[in-house]
């Protein structure tokens, strides 16, 4: 009996390994086209770049547009065109990350390709599973694609400033959230405004520390 | 889903252990694939089909087993089959507090070799 998702699962591991080492915190960054992943990668580079050296690696389909923007910023960032697959695998991470000079790095974001479904079922090798959810997607998201709310560590709810536009309760999606997954910490947000943006700042930062103080 | 790697992966498996058993041909290849991990046994067997040209598995039968989701209720203690969409709540009593018992497993059983 063997698993088929085994090789991977052994990548994720080295590829842990491999970030410990270098003391590096990886985020693998999911959710769906459009929630705001890209908005928020640059939000959070404006807010730490000053204290942290900071790496990306994109996923998507197709096309550098996701790269080239980060890039902009005078940030290090790979682009991994998936060519059709549905979500990123560890030995894409491993390729990557070779191309990027790790010693230099404290904290690394991957960007997961836009998909629910099955990048909840691969893991990368990353510390701290982070999930967008945006306002327009609706609150019943999380009972459609429960696999991707169990497994993350921080629940990023982007696009508050159009609450007031929509019938999006808050309250019933904490709720169905946290009976899902008891030990989330779901992060209300606006990467328009920037409402709300400085919580998930000191809450990435308090793990920074930890990583930077031990280098 | 992503069959294609997934099929790889099966193949691989199924060669890894016939070359170390010093097999020739591998005839039979039994996977098991619960019910919530969405893989399509047609597509599957489209690229087991054709992955295994040239290979010592090319010509094997390929089996698909599915065991069903079944969770089980941590405020009644019930145990249910669920359907896929409904995975996360007890049928019975509606409690979201369910752990789930089966139906996320993916893995190759056994291969048959001569």
């Amino acid at each position: 009996m063997q698993d088929v998702l085994a090789a991977n699962e052994n990548m994720a591991e080295e590829n842990a390994k491999l970030f410990g080492d270098k003391r590096v915190l990886v985020v693998n960054l999911m959710a769906s086209p459009g929630a705001g992943k890209t908005s928020f990668i640059l939000r959070s580079i404006a807010a730490l770049r000053d204290d942290y050296s900071i790496a990306v690696i994109e996923g998507d389909l197709a096309s550098k547009v996701d790269a080239e923007k980060i890039k902009a910023h005078g940030i290090p960032s790979i682009q991994i065109n998936t060519g059709g697959g549905c979500h990123l695998e560890a030995s894409m991470i491993r390729q990557a990350a070779g191309h990027l000079d790790l010693d230099e790095v404290d904290f690394l974001i991957i960007e997961n390709v836009g998909n629910l479904v099955c990048p909840a079922d691969f893991t990368l090798g990353e510390s701290v599973r982070v999930l967008i959810l945006s306002v327009p997607e609706g609150d019943d998201k999380p009972l459609k694609y429960p696999f991707i709310f169990k497994g993350s560590d921080v629940l990023i709810v982007n696009k508050v400033d159009m609450l007031e536009l929509t019938d999006f309760n808050m309250e019933r999606l904490e709720d169905v959230v946290l009976s899902l997954n008891p030990d989330v910490k779901i992060v209300p947000l606006s990467c328009r405004t920037g409402d709300g943006f400085d919580e998930w700042i000191s809450w990435i930062k308090e793990r920074l520390e930890v990583i930077v103080r031990r280098s | 889903m992503h069959e294609l790697g997934l099929t790889q992966s099966i193949l691989e498996i199924a060669l890894d252990n016939a070359a170390k058993n010093e097999a020739g041909r591998v005839l039979k290849v039994k996977v098991v694939a619960g019910d919530l991990t969405g893989v399509i046994d047609e597509s599957l067997r489209f690229y087991f089909d054709y992955l295994a040209r040239g290979t010592a598995v090319e010509g094997a039968e390929l089996t698909i087993d599915h065991p069903p989701a079944i969770v089980k209720c941590a405020s009644c203690g019930v145990e249910s089959r669920v359907a896929a969409g409904q995975v996360f709540a007890c049928p019975r009593c509606d409690a979201l507090t369910v752990e789930l018992l089966s139906g996320r497993e993916f893995y190759v059983d056994s291969i048959e070799i001569e």
